[in-house]
């Protein structure tokens, strides 16, 4: 692996607070293109307070965040897509009422004209979103549909590639397989397969130790939001990683609660 | 490129699996199709129960009485497309308008500049909603419901202060008044039908308000704060500036019905308005805008007011008791309401 250049992004020993609720502490991960970092863990292990701090949402409390080598100190959510950093969330990655195309090119939309007769290009919207989703092999049969009327794979294959059409070069996904199914987890995990093939840096959150260890190339344990464990992927095995994941000895202790009486 | 992705070759040709829609079904899951239907049932209505309701001059009357609510529904429709509620509106049209006369009385004898500084007072009202609700998030139905008692009481409080009595003093013999009154109060006959330059505001705001939510990033930002607030924020939409601008929208509308309101008789009563909010509402309702906001039409806002002006009218053209109007005007709602979601669930299930 080559360790010369600067990673994409590079979070190093970073904390937050929530008042004196200590909600992250001393987490340190790289994210490099071409490579997708996992960032696992449980329920309330941090991972969504991780992911505000890269997506720009929230401010670390200490540590270094740096992008490209640069320390920065993200304002707002527009600030870290400025700096490249696309973000798609689980449940809130689009707006359902809305079409396909209005969807696809919210927040940075083409316009042509100019005055007060700077408008819209619809044409040219539409026709890019079916484009930049074909691309990405998304075959939509019409980019008029209002988005909730997708699935809810279709809709983060959307999110995906719409982060891509606009030139992310580091993607951050919520656990984007967490509410769907085997089949549909594989989609949306090819996607996130093709995005890194076209050179993007992917932070992928998940619970899921099966679907990270798919397509993962450095895995970041949380846990009660400290960092458990930091492997690349030659370190560690499947089970290894689901192991800590569980919770490793814990799980022990849970078997053993759980064990039926030795029928006496 | 790992993925098997076909040729981009699918832009021009209709994909096969898309049944050719007809016009119809595209007019079907138009948001105002529930209130175009019920505006016609009206129309007939009150076409067969009231001999006067088909005269030239009572369609003035009618449009104007759906301008002077249609006005303000189209930017409270906005506004709900874009999530909130304004529950001030009503009384705000009643302050711009009290403002505008008490400072051109007070100050100069100009006409003009108190629709200047009505227009600057109104604006920095609305936005003070919008800011108050950006900041504080808390329900808009508790911001301005706080903006409401709070109009009402200085409405009646400053005209009593200032005046001494409950309405302003007369404005007409000020300077300024013949052309103020024909930008906002004017009546122009057309082919023997005398119509209220409200009509022309009315519909030029319909338009230009159809052009911001279809064809602006504005327009896009609106659906996406109503629809999904977090998910528009997410991708880096300025969702407290847009809704800064639809409370500012709202305030603009309220400018114009409240110099309309003062130029076309001369004085102000400072406890109008009450209620009026509601029926802006009530307009956007049956216009095809949901409630909890994502979802709707200017031009629906249009037909709403439209269904309005033709029911408190024709009551009266029918020599009804209007005491019945209220009545109406709930059935109406609930009717067109129940029709919408109906039509939707059914344009939504053939999709």
């Amino acid at each position: 692996m080559t360790t010369d250049t600067a990673p994409l992004v590079e979070l190093d020993d970073v904390s937050k607070y929530y008042g004196n609720i200590r909600a992250l502490e001393g987490v340190s991960l790289e994210v490099r293109a071409g490579e997708i970092t996992c960032v696992l863990g449980d329920n309330g292990a941090g991972k969504s307070t991780l992911i505000k701090i890269v997506a720009g949402l929230h401010r670390h409390d200490a540590g270094t965040f740096r992008i490209e080598g640069e320390e920065v100190a993200l304002a707002n959510p527009r600030d870290a897509l400025d700096r490249g950093i696309a973000t798609v969330y689980q449940d809130l990655a689009v707006v359902p009422l809305m079409p396909v195309w209005r969807n696809f090119f919210l927040g940075s939309e083409p316009t042509k004209g100019k005055g007060p007769l700077r408008r819209l290009d619809v044409d040219l919207m539409r026709a890019t979103t079916r484009e930049a989703l074909l691309r990405m092999g998304i075959d939509l049969r019409d980019v008029d549909q209002p988005i909730g009327t997708l699935s809810g794979g279709e809709r983060q294959c959307v999110a995906i590639a719409r982060a891509v059409h606009f030139g992310a070069r580091v993607l951050v996904l919520d656990e984007p397989t967490a509410a769907l199914g085997v089949k549909q987890s594989g989609v949306v995990l090819k996607y996130v397969a093709a995005a890194r093939d076209q050179g993007l840096g992917v932070v992928l959150i998940t619970h899921n130790p099966h679907h990270a260890y798919l397509v993962g190339d450095r895995f970041v344990l949380l846990k009660r939001g400290t960092m458990a464990a930091s492997h690349t992927k030659g370190e560690v095995t499947l089970d290894e990683l689901t192991r800590q994941m569980a919770g490793g000895s814990e799980l022990d202790d849970l078997r053993h609660e759980l064990e039926r009486p030795a029928a006496s | 490129m790992s993925t098997t992705a076909p040729p981009p070759d699918g832009l021009d040709h209709v994909d096969e699996r898309l049944l050719r829609t007809s016009p119809l079904k595209k007019l079907l899951a138009r948001p105002e199709l529930g209130s175009v239907v019920g505006a016609i049932a009206v129309f007939v209505f009150f076409s067969l129960v009231a001999d006067s309701f088909l005269r030239p001059s009572s369609l003035g009357t009618v449009l104007y009485a759906a301008s002077v609510l249609g006005i303000m529904a189209v930017p409270v429709a906005l506004l709900m497309i874009g999530g909130e509620f304004d529950l001030s509106a009503g009384v705000l049209v009643t302050s711009s308008a009290l403002v505008s006369s008490m400072s051109s009385y007070q100050m100069t004898a100009n006409v003009w500049v108190g629709v200047g500084v009505s227009l600057l007072v109104t604006l920095a009202i609305g936005a003070f909603n919008g800011f108050m609700l950006t900041r504080t998030k808390l329900p808009s139905f508790i911001i301005t419901l706080g903006t409401f008692l709070m109009l009402t009481g200085l409405n009646l409080g400053l005209t009593k202060l200032i005046a001494g009595t409950v309405s302003t003093k007369s404005i007409a013999d000020m300077e300024g008044f013949p052309s103020a009154h024909a930008l906002f109060a004017s009546t122009l006959t057309v082919g023997g039908v005398e119509l209220k330059v409200t009509i022309l505001w009315w519909l030029a705001l319909v338009a230009v308000a159809t052009w911001i939510l279809l064809r602006t990033r504005f327009g896009n930002w609106i659906f996406a704060v109503g629809g999904g607030a977090d998910a528009a924020r997410a991708v880096g939409v300025p969702v407290h500036r847009t809704k800064i601008g639809l409370y500012m929208g709202v305030a603009f509308c309220a400018w114009i019905s409240g110099q309309h309101l003062l130029l076309s008789f001369d004085v102000v009563q400072s406890g109008e308005g009450v209620g009026n909010e509601l029926i802006y509402i009530i307009a956007a309702v049956i216009g095809g805008c949901l409630i909890t906001g994502g979802y709707g039409s200017a031009i629906g806002s249009a037909v709403g007011a439209l269904i309005f002006g033709m029911t408190s009218k024709g009551i009266v053209y029918a020599e009804w008791n209007p005491d019945w109007f209220k009545f109406f005007l709930g059935a109406m709602l609930l009717l067109a309401t129940l029709l919408n979601a109906w039509i939707r669930k059914r344009v939504e299930a053939t999709k």
